[in-house]
This record gives C-alpha cells, sequence and structure tokens, in this order.
C-alpha cells in the first residue's frame, strides 16, 4: 500500500504499459520534453526514449488520425490530447474514422487505440479548457468511453483499456490531478464493463462519474447528517453504460438523481434519466432528477465557475426536492 | 526550395508483356466502371458512386511500384485503385450490389471498399481524412522494423484541407515511407482549383514540406509508372515522396451531377489525350500488339465482368440480425483479453 496522486497513479499505468507490451507507445503535445502538459508523463521519456514518447506538432487531427493508423499497422498507440475541448480538432478522425472503420471495412479493420484526454472545470481556465464534452462522444457507436474518477481507476484502466480491440477514449479530469489516495501494491486492471457502487445507501441514488464523484460522495455525507441514506452509482464506464447497475440500485432506492458536469441538454444526464424511466419508472416514487453544469460557456471569475458548476448543496437540494 | 523538387528518369517504351498488362489493367477499370453506370441506372448499385474514368493510368502507374507487404489509402472514388491492388472484380462487385459477399460486406458500397489481404485501407469519403492513416501506418512500418511503403491517393481538393498540411509536416518531420500520390483533375466536385488555392502548383506546396515532390502526366501510364517507381525506391526505407498526377475525370462528379461546371471543350480537350487509346497506339507502334489481340483482351474483361455481375447478382442481403455485428470487435467471450 503506498500513497500516490491520482497523475502519479496515471503516469504509473503509462509506464507499465510501455514496459510490458513494445507495441505500445505515447504520442501527443509536449508528453516528452516538457513532461505532458500536466505533467502525468514527466520521466517517460527518459525511460522509454523518444520514439515511445513522442512529442507531437499542434496538429491533432494529424497525430490522433496517425494514431488510428498506428493502431491499424499493428501498434497499441496512447494518444494523449491537452484537453477535450482541443479533441474537437480531431473529430473528424475520432468520429468518421476510429469509430466507424470496422464496421465499414465489414468486420476487417479493428483500431486498437486509447486516446487520454483531460476535462472539466473548477480551475479558472474560462470557456476553451473547461468544457466537460465526455457526453458527446458517448452518442458514436464504435468507441468506448471511460471516466476514472479514483486513484484505482486511474491506475487500473490503462491496460485492459490497451487490450480492447476498439478505440477508447479514456477521460482524465483535470481537478482530480492532485488527489491523494492509498494504491495497493497488486491493484489489478478494472473490469471496463461495469459501473461501481462507492456508497451503499437506501433512500435516494446518486448516479455520477469522474470530477462529479467526490461531489457526490461529500452530499452524501451531507445527507447522512440529515439522516438521509444515499447510494453512490460510478459510472466509470460512459459508453457502453451498466444500465444493470443502475436499475438494481434504483430499484432498491425509488429516487434518482443524476450528477453530471456535462450541460443538461443533450447530455449523458438526459441518457441515463430516460433509461432509468424506461426500466425503472414503476419502481420510482418521485421524477428523476439531475444537477448539471448551468448552460453558459464557462466563466473565468472563481464565484461564476463555482455558480456554473454543481456543487454539493445543489446536489443536497436536488435530494430534498424529491422528497428525501 | 527547388533543390527538393526531383526529376524521374523518363519513361521508356515498355517490355511488351508488361506493356500489355498495363493495358489491360486499365481496359479492366475502364469497363468495370462503364458496367457500374448501367447497374446504376438499373438500380443495382445506389448511393454515390464516383467514377475515375480517365483516371485509370494513376491507380496502374503508381501500383507497379509496389509489393505486397505496402499499403493503400485510397479516396472515395477508389474503384480503380482497389481493382490495380489485387481485389477481384467479384468482390468489388458484390460490394456495390451490397451483398455480404462484397470486400465491406455490403456495409461499404462504392465509397468503403476494403480488403486485408491487400492491405488496401479504403476507400476513405471524408476529402483529406485518409491522410493521417497512411502517416499513420507509415509509423507502424517504421517502428516495427517493417520495410514498407504506404502509398495514399487522394484529390487535388484535399489539398485545401488542414489534414493535408498536418500530414505533410509529419510525414517529413518524422521522415516516414509515404508515397503521396495527388490525383490532380482540377475540380474539387465542381470548384476548379484555381478558385479554390491561391497557389495551383501542388507539388509545390509539398515541397514547402520539404518532402521531394514534383508532378506527372497522370494520362501516361509508363510515365506514372516509372515516376512512381523511382518514388516508391526512395520511398522504401527513406522519407515522404509526393507526385502530382495531373489527370481528369471524363465523367461527372458522381452520378448526381449535372456537370454544369466544365466546359464541354475542354472535357473534348482532355478525351483526346485518353490514356487507353495512347497506350494502344504506343504498343500498336512498337509491334507488341498483335492482330486481334486487343479484341481478344476485351472479351477477356468482357467475360471478367459479365462473371462479376453475375456473381454479385446471385449474391446474397446479409441477414438484419447481424445489423449490430461488427460495430465493436466480436469476442468468443465477453470481457476476455486477446
Amino acid at each position: 500500500m503506498s500513497t500516490v496522486t491520482y497523475r502519479e497513479a496515471l503516469r504509473m499505468a503509462l509506464a507499465d504499459a510501455l514496459r510490458r507490451d513494445e507495441r505500445v507507445f505515447l504520442m501527443g503535445e509536449d508528453v516528452g520534453q516538457y513532461g505532458g502538459c500536466y505533467a502525468v508523463s514527466l520521466g517517460l521519456l527518459e525511460e522509454f526514449g523518444p520514439e515511445r514518447v513522442r512529442d507531437t506538432p499542434l496538429s491533432e487531427s494529424g497525430f490522433v488520425g496517425a494514431g488510428i493508423g498506428a493502431a491499424l499497422g499493428g501498434m497499441r498507440p496512447i494518444v494523449e490530447i491537452m484537453t477535450v475541448n482541443f479533441s474537437l480538432l480531431a473529430l473528424d478522425q475520432i468520429v468518421n474514422n476510429a469509430a466507424t472503420l470496422l464496421y465499414m471495412s465489414g468486420g476487417q479493420f479493428n483500431v486498437p487505440i486509447v486516446i487520454r484526454m483531460t476535462t472539466g472545470a473548477g480551475r479558472q481556465l474560462g470557456a476553451q479548457h473547461s468544457h466537460s464534452l465526455e457526453g458527446w462522444y458517448t452518442h458514436i457507436p464504435g468507441i468506448r468511453v471511460l471516466a476514472p474518477a479514483t486513484i484505482e481507476d486511474a491506475r487500473g484502466m490503462l491496460w485492459p483499456a490497451l487490450c480492447d480491440p476498439d478505440p477508447v477514449l479514456l477521460f482524465e479530469h483535470g481537478a482530480l490531478y492532485n488527489i491523494e489516495g492509498e494504491l495497493a501494491d497488486d491493484d489489478g486492471p478494472v473490469d471496463l464493463d461495469s459501473a461501481i457502487v462507492r456508497r451503499d445507501g437506501s433512500d435516494v441514488t446518486l448516479v455520477t462519474y469522474g470530477g462529479m464523484l467526490r461531489v457526490a460522495l461529500d452530499a452524501a455525507d451531507a445527507l447522512a447528517a440529515e439522516g438521509v441514506s444515499a447510494e453512490v452509482v460510478d459510472l466509470r464506464s460512459l459508453r457502453p453504460l451498466d444500465t444493470a447497475t443502475i436499475i438494481s440500485s434504483v430499484v432498491h432506492t425509488h429516487r434518482a438523481v443524476v450528477v453530471d458536469e456535462g450541460w443538461r441538454t443533450g447530455s449523458l444526464s438526459a441518457e441515463v434519466s430516460a433509461r432509468i424511466v424506461e426500466e425503472a419508472f414503476y419502481d420510482l416514487d418521485a421524477p428523476v432528477g439531475r444537477v448539471c453544469t448551468a448552460e453558459v460557456p464557462m466563466p473565468y471569475a472563481k464565484h461564476l465557475e463555482d455558480e456554473a458548476t454543481p456543487q454539493v448543496r445543489d446536489v443536497v437540494v436536488a435530494v430534498h426536492a424529491l422528497g428525501a | 526550395m527547388t533543390n527538393t523538387i526531383a526529376t524521374p528518369s523518363g519513361a521508356s517504351p515498355p517490355e511488351p508483356a508488361h506493356g500489355l498488362h498495363l493495358l489491360r489493367e486499365m481496359m479492366r477499370i475502364r469497363r468495370f466502371e462503364e458496367r457500374c453506370v448501367e447497374l446504376y441506372s438499373d438500380m443495382r448499385i445506389r448511393g454515390f458512386l464516383h467514377l475515375g474514368i480517365g483516371e485509370e493510368a494513376c491507380a496502374v502507374g503508381v501500383m507497379q511500384g509496389l509489393d505486397d507487404g505496402d499499403a493503400v489509402v485510397a479516396t472515395y472514388r477508389e474503384h480503380g485503385h482497389a481493382l490495380a491492388r489485387g481485389m477481384t472484380m467479384r468482390s468489388a462487385m458484390a460490394e456495390l450490389e451490397g451483398k455480404v459477399e462484397g470486400c465491406s460486406r455490403g456495409r461499404g458500397g462504392s465509397m468503403h471498399l476494403f480488403d486485408k489481404a491487400t492491405r488496401f485501407f479504403g476507400g476513405n469519403a471524408i476529402v483529406g481524412g485518409g491522410l493521417p492513416l497512411a502517416v499513420g501506418l507509415a509509423l507502424a512500418d517504421r517502428m516495427q522494423g517493417l520495410n514498407h511503403v504506404t502509398a495514399c491517393f487522394f484529390g487535388d481538393g484535399a489539398v485545401a484541407e488542414g489534414e493535408f498540411h498536418e500530414s505533410m509536416n509529419l510525414a517529413a518531420l518524422w521522415h516516414l515511407p509515404v508515397l503521396f500520390c495527388c490525383e490532380n483533375n482540377l475540380y474539387a466536385m465542381g470548384t476548379a482549383l484555381d478558385r479554390s488555392e491561391s497557389e495551383t502548383d501542388l507539388a509545390l506546396k509539398a515541397a514547402s514540406y520539404r518532402v521531394p515532390a514534383w508532378d506527372v502526366d497522370g494520362m501516361d501510364v509508363m510515365a506514372v509508372e516509372a515516376a512512381a517507381r523511382t518514388a516508391t525506391e526512395a520511398v522504401r526505407g527513406g522519407g515522404p515522396h509526393f507526385l502530382e498526377l495531373r489527370t481528369y475525370r471524363f465523367r461527372a462528379h458522381s452520378m448526381y451531377d449535372p456537370d454544369r461546371y466544365r466546359d464541354k471543350a475542354e472535357i473534348e480537350g482532355w478525351r483526346h489525350r485518353d490514356p487507353i487509346p495512347h497506350l494502344v497506339e504506343q504498343l500498336t507502334t512498337a509491334g507488341s500488339l498483335g492482330e486481334g489481340e486487343l479484341e481478344q483482351i476485351e472479351r477477356e474483361i468482357d467475360a471478367e465482368v459479365d462473371d462479376a455481375i453475375a456473381f454479385a447478382d446471385a449474391g446474397t442481403l446479409e441477414p438484419v440480425e447481424d445489423l449490430e455485428r461488427f460495430v465493436v470487435t466480436e469476442r468468443p467471450v465477453p470481457g476476455a483479453v486477446p
């Protein structure tokens, strides 16, 4: 058992993958000499060299596409994009190529690529570095979307993602890089197909993922102090969704609030709500609640950013609104 | 900058058997696509159908320099490239008819021909989108110590896309074995090159990335082959090269295109440079094409196309139960690591 940060856990996963499989390489803007824009890959260049820890020009479409091509050619690339906002420059390659090639080729060409990127607000980075667009990617058949919310998942998701023969997007929440936690020395790979109950409860289910897991857990603490028992489900895999785990919790608590840092309209929270209504309508004692980011481009000023993003009190209020 | 533009050795008359091979390959593509027009009218082929009639020398010429292990990335006007690369006519035609016996199981259609056996990576219908894939395939070869070449075809329209510039830079920066083959047919769908590019010398654009580049008469299969062989030899084990193949499509952009933007006289002018009669004339002059031999080749090709159409017509539709197969890779045990 050792104490590590989320950033260090991600770095351990990268180093482990690079050591285990010669086909694995890391590519992206400033991943090498700079050490990664969030210092995730710091030190990897020294151990693995510039071929396998490869700095790229600022050409998101070019190097994401090159990663897809390298995957087609037998490699296991890990491509880092600085933030999800920048990934929009590579949207063509991700959506039109990575997600479609297997189907379009009648099953001939799979694309075993992992694309990592930072998502989320909370660091006063304004409207072009702070959005939570992972929900958009969950709309796309043919890609797997993951959101590690804990130290264990930061350490354990990469290797099974690399073993997946199809494209995987891995969203690291920028506000989590500095969190610390205990990591078991023998901590193993994560089951990518399953959501996980992070806290047991009986009065309401909080469904969340990524950077919002901590908010939901803190809200559960606050609710517990009032005598309300909240169960917290961490989705972990945003696509495919583990609907069974969500439904089994809601059937047991009869109330649900979805906590999603994305905007409400056309969002992942909408999808989760719809599934609960489709599959557990008669088990509900109240409408499904949602706590999402205000529908504004992310503001810079701290008080406005806090106001825009879901806070613990917002979750508590939403739970109360359901009569819990 | 000019010192990065090499000049290929001039094309010499082909050895007779090879000349006939080039002719047959171009005629196969021409006849295949002419029959596609009929099948389209007959509603047996649907969707977008982009024909490369007039451009056959580009695909056939470039393929001559490639080995089995090399890779090809092409565009949505790729019937000729797939056939010249070695895809069977049956497989291509069944795909166009949407049958499960097609190269992509009927999932792709005319714009998305794929073939693992010949390392044919599409059939890419986003203009410019195939170039980064070619860079990555070459990167994979380089990192695995494989001495392969990736030939990447694209049109003049792709030069306006950011992905063209990003790919040129990456391939040159990392010294990757990509042969960029720009089929410049002067029109990006309906927009003439000089209406969309401030610099219409496309080889010059590639050269600005320090990629050795030259332009080639894309209506002369021997010139294309000579240039492609020279370039491919340099690319193999070396860095990227760029060929601007100056060509022309005799038909409209697609079956939907009324072709209002091209002057009839311009089209006629290019028809006089048709690569097939051009080669027939050269072979006849050289005495390589015997009495009745052209007709014999035509009959053989007609038989091959007839067979391909019969195969496609007799093909089966994929069961609707299989609709969701291959969205993700099929694994025998759910969750198992391959």
